[in-house]
């Protein structure tokens, strides 16, 4: 892993990282009961900002970006998403959760619609779309995922790498601002790893804004352009991939990165 | 240490199987007569059904169908069966006590529900689904008579309710509860002030009306389809309902509501309901209230079942998975829009078999009506047996009565079978 490939790194002057913030959070807390999960976090994600969150299972790193489309609400604190406030307001949630798209460990694509039906499905009901336009993003998407061929079969009959396309693609349906990778490729065979972090990385040379928790290290160092690494419910640290891996500052840090990159 | 290295230099080609493991003669040997034991049960199993069918055959099918009673039938051969008691009575059976002038009513009424289930079962013919829609007033009408405009009235109504909803929501008040109020408040008005007047207006201008029948003089099989067909109808989406209440989080009250509403139902027999219905009801409506006795069985046979449905439907909704909800929730689809494309379609598709139970169950618990003296087929069995020409006479009559119920549930066991093998979209 030391030896980084520079030419495998994606070209950062193509995408224009711009200075709008999209996602803010201040000061916010999280509890699971009496367990406190996230605890005073603080971020700011710019428009085409690519962000990977890595540490130890149980650290809140899930809870983090769940909390940003809602599905895990937080008790204390702040957060903005595309300049509407997360509350107990139906409407808002709504809305971020359509602006919002979502990636899942276990693909979670819905087993009685086709493959064409699962990304259709949110733009006809949700955006109002008009079915066969619809059904043209859809297959666009699917173009993009690389499974157009799949497109009339059930989720049940394909591979798992071919679900979580086809679960990327369904989110990109929505024409997300920002898309949330909630360890996707955790469930995954080797062989089918690669085929959609190569989805995503095309994603992020497009310009999407991404919030990734993974533990795919080579990813981040070839994708992200922060990389957050949190424990116990805080932020750790954080830092350019580079000064990250290479010359991290925390021990905690050191302690994880040489635990996951030990062998 | 031998060398392990291997590496496969000609490819096996697959071939066909053993002769043993297909074909007849394979199936044969492999299911029947496997092993000693095995082919002792095969040939004990063989001999109870060729002693069955020894006993029965010929006591069925030498039965006498046209002696005028059952002393009759003895006289002749006491050794067969008597089946003249149907020949007789069949249209009893199937009407009750509905005047024989009109029984083409029950008869249309039946093949129309033919008609009309079949854009529900079949998703191909959903274009017709307008005529299922129309059927329960249809059915309504030809059964119990009266002016046609009394029920088409009740149509005219909700359609000018459903019209107005979308006229306001489209043009002027856009999709807010405003709309649906104001429609609901326009139903009212109309139900209130204006369509008794409309009804007897059309009336009077185009006459349409067939005799009325009261419902006292329901019976027979007709009876049980009617209770059976609209207690199953009314009780799927009530269970619905509740399933959904008892699931809920977010509403305490509305789950408290439901929960007890269910665990009360569960926990009383059918029998104490239906007595509740014919008995008990009438003191605490205000006098002089006339409750139709068949609606009032109707209901309480409905919310029995959707007790049970709820319970059922309860259990599909546990097998759709957490990340269904989140899945559906983080595409930015509403509650209801996540229930009725996401969640409802799975947990129901688990639910089939413990659906199709519930509904088999309540057609034939729909025999138990006998208990407060309305004429459905096991009553009617009585009241024949009753005649002197017939007292006497059990076996062909149950047995008729049993084939008829047997069609239809074996009927919707078999369609449940075909709708689980249709919806099965894994490999």
């Amino acid at each position: 892993m030391s030896e980084l490939d520079e030419k495998k790194k994606i070209d950062r002057t193509k995408v224009n990282l711009t200075e709008e913030v999209v996602i803010h959070i201040s000061e916010m807390n999280k509890w699971f009961g009496s367990f406190h999960v996230l605890r005073d976090i603080n971020l700011e994600v710019r428009r085409g900002e690519r962000i990977v969150v890595c540490g130890p299972s149980g650290s809140g790193k899930s809870t983090l970006i769940r909390c940003i489309n809602r599905l895990e609400e937080h008790q204390k604190g702040k957060i903005i998403v595309d300049g509407t406030e997360l509350t107990t307001d139906l409407k808002n949630i709504d809305k971020i959760r359509s602006e919002v798209g979502m990636v899942f460990q276990h693909f979670n694509l819905f087993p009685h619609l086709t493959t064409l039906e699962n990304c259709t499905l949110a733009p006809v009901w949700v955006r109002e779309t008009p079915k066969l336009e619809a059904e043209e993003i859809a297959m666009e998407m699917l173009e993009k995922v690389k499974i157009p061929e799949q497109a009339h079969k059930f989720p049940g009959q394909l591979s798992g790498g071919q679900q979580q396309r086809v679960a990327i693609a369904r989110s990109l349906c929505m024409k997300p601002r920002i898309m949330l990778f909630d360890e996707v490729t955790s469930a995954l065979d080797p062989e089918m790893i690669k085929e959609v972090l190569d989805t995503m990385i095309q994603l992020a040379e497009e310009g999407m804004t991404m919030i990734c928790v993974t533990h795919e290290m080579g990813f981040a160092r070839q994708v992200a352009d922060r990389v957050i690494f949190m424990d116990d419910g805080q932020i750790v640290e954080q830092n350019e991939p580079e000064s990250f891996f290479n010359d991290p500052k925390s021990d905690r840090t050191k302690l994880f990165l040489s635990q996951i990159l030990g062998h | 240490m031998s060398n392990i290295a291997f590496v496969r230099k000609k490819e096996i080609a697959p071939s066909p199987p053993p002769i043993t493991e297909v074909g007849i003669i394979g199936w044969i040997k492999q299911n029947l007569f496997s092993g000693w034991w095995n082919s002792f049960l095969t040939l004990f199993c063989l001999y109870f059904l060729f002693m069955l069918a020894a006993e029965f055959f010929p006591w069925a099918w030498g039965g006498h169908w046209h002696t005028k009673s059952l002393r009759e039938c003895l006289d002749l051969d006491p050794n067969v069966a008597c089946f003249s008691v149907l020949t007789a009575r069949w249209k009893q059976l199937l009407f009750g006590l509905y005047p024989a002038e009109e029984y083409w009513r029950p008869t249309l009424t039946f093949f129309l529900l033919i008609l009309s289930i079949i854009p529900i079962l079949f998703p191909r013919f959903i274009r017709f689904f307008w005529f299922s829609l129309i059927y329960p007033g249809l059915a309504l009408w030809l059964l119990w008579g009266g002016s046609f405009w009394s029920v088409a009235i009740v149509y005219i109504g909700m359609s000018l309710g459903v019209a107005s909803y979308f006229m306001l929501n489209q043009r002027l008040i856009k999709s807010s509860p405003m709309a649906l109020l104001l429609a609901l408040f326009l139903t009212v008005i109309f139900f209130l002030f204006i369509s008794d007047g409309m009804a007897d207006l059309l009336g009077d201008l185009v006459p349409l009306s067939l005799p009325f029948v009261e419902s006292l003089k329901f019976g027979g099989f007709t009876l049980s389809l009617i209770v059976g067909v609209t207690g199953i109808v009314a009780s799927f989406p009530i269970g619905i309902l509740l399933a959904l209440g008892r699931q809920s989080k977010n509403l305490p009250l509305v789950k408290m509501i439901c929960v007890g509403f269910i665990e009360f139902i569960r926990g009383v027999p059918l029998i104490t309901l239906l007595f509740v219905a014919s008995v008990l009801l009438n003191y605490f409506l205000p006098p002089g209230t006339n409750f139709d006795i068949v609606l009032r069985v109707i209901i309480m046979v409905t919310l029995f079942s959707a007790a049970y449905m709820a319970e059922v439907i309860r259990g599909g909704l546990a097998g759709v998975t957490i990340g269904q909800h989140e899945a559906s929730a983080s595409l930015g689809l509403t509650y209801w829009q996540s229930q009725r494309l996401i969640i409802m379609p799975q947990a129901l598709k688990i639910s089939i078999p413990g659906i199709v139970n519930t509904f088999i169950g309540l057609f034939k618990d729909t025999t138990l009506v006998s208990i407060i003296s309305l004429r459905d087929p096991v009553g009617l069995a009585s009241t024949i047996r009753a005649d002197a020409k017939w007292n006497g006479i059990y076996w062909e009559l149950y047995i008729a009565i049993g084939l008829m119920f047997f069609i239809f549930c074996f009927g919707m066991s078999k369609y449940s079978q075909y709708l689980e093998k249709k919806l099965k979209t894994d490999n």
